[in-house]
């Protein structure tokens, strides 16, 4: 029955232990990196830890980790339901163009408009990102994952495309669009800030990403629908014998998914960039949605803290170059973490040789004579 | 006989109070098997009894708690496959062990290519793969590929893939499960043909018939425990199947007579094509009433299967009419046909029948999950479908009990069908089809599964009946249509019927009359 298993079903079924040994595996080859530059340990790992616990160190991990939350629903939305989404990088990318065009051409409309309309342009353009896809593979056959990287670079080019556009395009010389109005920024307000000793780009997207994060569990583990995702998933042909709609369903889970990576795409434009530059190479917004998912153990509540965790690896490694530190040093334990967490499996197929091994000396112990009729 | 070739002094086989223990469960418990050169052996016994189990032991696939096993009098342990298969013991699993998207020659070949140079030499597979299949008359088409042939000729496969690696001591685990009764007697040739030339073969079934008609010996196991080794000539299938479950087992089903009602199902000039696209059902016409079960009797490969998938909307079909109720099913999706009164048992549990990777409780919803008091407004209540499958598991003696919350796959085949069984009935539709009901099943098993279908009959159902197994047809069947190149060749009613006449028919001969 093994054998029949997916590697995404394997994975999504790695426990908790083994995320926790992989992250302090990777913080072991980290320092094994720092020793051999020669650079001191305690320095390094300290100024990380102290970088991320003050207040204004905590309010950038949050503001830090919104899109990595995002991403990470999304991709582990597609774990759960049979998909590996890695489109969640275009998706990401769409969404945040879409929200920018809302913000900038209607920018004179008031918040309480303004905002939902952002969120739902950024969730429409991240779920029709993803159901082109599940429309090529139902009509074509054609394999998700590879029309998807496609798809990642389709929509870099196209918002670089979008960014150009007059009506877009900033007026000034940036390589960017212009401004979105500061009616669609979630910002807290500059006194709140202020007075509470926040990062800058402080805003309200988390609470965003922790409704999202129910809805996904809500769906996933409560609904019928997610009942029918997850079945389409497990086993397509029993799923289309018990009279389930394989198709529409592909379709359905890629369209949930890009949604919300589109709206994790808005919650950082409208955050923290508040424009949109040209890009020369991709962000990675959606790659790391991943890692994520992985180290969450593809559950909502998981992803949520595993978000956390990687923003605060992100914010905490920038700050690494001022005990001398290469801030590439995350990239190596992040890397590290997710070989591990890969190679989790492993683990257990380990212990299992173990208990295989043990009835060794036992087998000599009987020497009776068979039964013989 | 194959008995004149059996040679008494040389054991190839012995296994010696073998104990397998799973944590607190103990599996095999002290189990004691001779094999003789050139012996047919039996090793009967219920779902879970341990058989497999035993003869995983014998393979390496899994270690033995205690006890010794001796190959040609020496002791040998066992760590995986390879040692066994060095040792010149082969296996061909139940649950077939095939690459689906490979074909039949690369299966077979696969870890012994022929190779010239450094590419593989797949020509001389083939013509390898194509010479064996012909010594052993077992019929494959070297070419195509697993997921796209039936199970029988999967199973064929896997045959000749154990024959390939050239063992002589073959544990064939339930081969004739998926076999046509003319294929089994091939089967039971092969065999002996095989002792002849100084193999030795262990057949793990629960197939009574198959044990008198092809083994020498058979040993006894029931609930992990040794019961006896027996000469099969001097017992009963009676004497047999009552050692097995450990009580008196009826093979007769009781059925009243009554009159079919008006007609559930109603195929008019059905054609369709199968995988290659290569027209399979070629006009078939096909009626079943309220209150009667009408069995398809067949050899696999006469489009019976795929008359099937077009009635429950797996498949589409060519042209022709569907009508179930008076509705048009006719390429409809599966979903349709159900709302209009179709239910199936499927011929592939573990394809089409669950989802292996879900829990029973999840299982037994699958078609219902959208209903009250299963849900409301799309959430779920999980109180009524834990109660479900409780009393599911109850009503229709699912073990282990208290499984409402394990996954699917954990449970044993005859479980596993029960589970289908609880759900299809339950649904309550005017149609049961019902393909294989019985595959792989134990006596025990299949009495209640009999008794179930026997039941929906006697409720005023109508049932569709597809099954390799002429005795269940035979036993089951208020009208036997029995089916050949497509088409329904004849209509006996099913008190009438011989296995002669309809093995005769099923062949594409004529019977006199």
């Amino acid at each position: 029955m093994d054998n029949k298993k997916s590697v995404l079903a394997i994975i999504s079924e790695t426990r908790i232990i083994h995320i926790l040994l992989s992250i302090i595996l990777g913080f072991v080859v980290g320092a094994f990196f720092l020793l051999i530059m020669g650079l001191d340990v305690g320095a390094a790992y300290g100024r990380l830890i102290t970088s991320v616990t003050s207040v204004k160190g905590i309010s950038y991990v949050i503001v830090y980790s919104i899109p990595y939350i995002m991403t990470g629903l999304s991709v582990a939305f597609s774990f759960r339901t049979g998909i590996f989404n890695i489109g969640a990088e275009g998706q990401f990318v769409l969404g945040s163009m879409a929200a920018a065009c809302v913000g900038i051409l209607f920018g004179s409309l008031p918040s309480v408009i303004l905002i939902p309309l952002c969120f739902i342009a950024a969730m429409l353009a991240g779920a029709l990102w993803g159901a082109i896809v599940g429309i090529l593979k139902n009509k074509w056959g054609i394999n998700e994952v590879l029309s998807m990287i496609m798809f990642n670079w389709i929509a870099f080019y196209l918002s670089n495309f979008i960014a150009g556009i007059p009506a877009i395009h900033s007026d000034g010389t940036a390589e960017a669009t212009k401004n979105i109005s500061d009616n669609a920024s979630t910002l807290l307000s500059k006194e709140l800030i202020a007075d509470l000793g926040l990062c800058p780009t402080a805003n309200w997207g988390i609470l965003v990403a922790l409704v999202m994060m129910l809805i996904a569990w809500l769906i996933i583990d409560k609904t019928t629908l997610g009942y029918r995702l997850k079945a389409v998933g497990a086993n397509k042909s029993a799923a289309e014998y018990g009279g389930i709609n394989v198709n529409r369903s592909i379709l359905t889970a890629l369209a949930l998914s890009g949604a919300m990576a589109g709206l994790g795409g808005a919650l950082q434009l409208m955050g923290m960039g508040s424009r949109i530059s040209v890009f020369s190479s991709q962000e990675g917004y959606g790659f790391a949605g991943i890692v994520v998912a992985l180290m969450g153990c593809s559950n909502p509540f998981g992803v949520f803290f595993a978000g956390i965790f990687y923003g605060a690896l992100i914010y905490g490694g920038s700050k690494l170059n001022l005990v001398g530190a290469p801030t590439q040093l995350i990239n190596v334990i992040v890397g590290t973490v997710v070989l591990f967490i890969a190679i989790s499996v492993i683990f257990e197929r380990l212990k299992y040789v173990q208990i295989k091994k043990k009835p060794k000396a036992a087998a000599v112990q009987s020497g009776k004579e068979g039964a013989e009729q | 006989m194959a008995r004149e070739y059996i040679d008494m002094n040389t054991p190839v086989i012995e296994m010696r109070n073998i104990v397998k223990k799973f944590g607190d469960f103990t599996a095999n418990d002290n189990i004691n098997l001779t094999v003789h050169k050139g012996e047919i052996h039996a090793i009967l016994g219920e779902n879970g009894a341990g058989k497999s189990t035993l003869m995983n032991q014998l393979y390496g696939l899994l270690k033995p708690t205690s006890g010794q096993i001796l190959v040609n009098g020496k002791a040998i342990e066992m760590n995986n496959p390879r040692d066994a298969i060095a040792a010149g013991i082969g296996m061909v699993h139940q649950h077939f062990m095939l690459i689906q998207p490979f074909t039949v020659t690369e299966n077979i070949v696969l870890g012994t290519e022929p190779t010239k140079g450094p590419a593989l030499d797949m020509v001389t597979a083939r013509k390898n793969v194509e010479e064996l299949s012909r010594r052993y008359g077992l019929a494959i088409d070297p070419d195509a590929k697993i997921e796209d042939i039936s199970v029988g000729m999967q199973q064929r496969v896997e045959i000749l893939k154990a024959l390939y690696r050239g063992a002589d001591i073959l544990i064939l685990d339930e081969p004739t499960s998926s076999l046509t009764p003319q294929e089994i007697e091939e089967l039971i040739e092969i065999m002996r043909s095989l002792t002849k030339d100084g193999k030795s073969i262990i057949i793990i079934t629960h197939k009574l018939k198959e044990i008198k008609a092809a083994a020498d010996f058979c040993t006894i196991i029931r609930q992990g425990k040794y019961i006896d080794t027996v000469d099969v000539e001097k017992v009963s299938e009676n004497q047999l199947a009552s050692m097995m479950v450990g009580r008196s087992v009826t093979f007769t089903v009781d059925k009243p007579k009554q009159e079919p009602g008006e007609v559930v199902l109603d195929v008019e000039d059905l054609h369709c094509n199968d995988y290659r696209g290569v027209e399979i059902v070629k006009g078939l016409d096909l009626q079943v009433r309220r209150g009667e079960i009408v069995g398809i009797a067949g050899i696999d490969g006469n489009g019976q299967t795929e008359l099937v998938e077009v009635i429950t909307g797996l498949r589409k079909g060519t042209s022709g009419r569907i009508l179930v109720n008076g509705a048009d099913v006719f390429n409809k999706l599966p979903r349709f046909g159900f709302d209009h009164g179709v239910s199936s048992i499927p011929a592939d549990r573990q394809k089409h029948g669950l989802i292996l990777d879900f829990s029973v409780e999840d299982n037994l919803i699958l078609q219902n999950y959208e209903e009250q008091p299963y849900s409301k407004n799309h959430l779920f209540n999980r109180e009524a479908i834990f109660a479900h499958a409780t009393q599911s598991i109850q009503n229709y003696d699912i073990r282990p009990q208290n499984s409402e919350r394990r996954t699917a796959g954990t449970l044993s085949g005859g479980n596993q069908q029960k589970v289908i069984i609880a759900r299809e009935v339950q649904n309550d539709k005017d149609l049961l089809i019902a393909v294989n009901p019985t595959r792989g099943l134990d006596v025990g098993a299949i009495e209640y599964v009999h008794k179930y279908i026997v039941e929906q009959r006697n409720k005023g159902k109508a049932v569709l009946l597809v099954s390799f197994e002429l005795d269940e047809i035979m036993s089951l069947s208020d009208k036997i249509d029995v089916v050949f190149d497509g088409r329904i060749v004849a209509s006996i009613p099913g008190e009438e019927a011989t296995e002669n006449q309809l093995g005769l028919l099923m062949a594409g001969g004529k019977v006199n009359g």
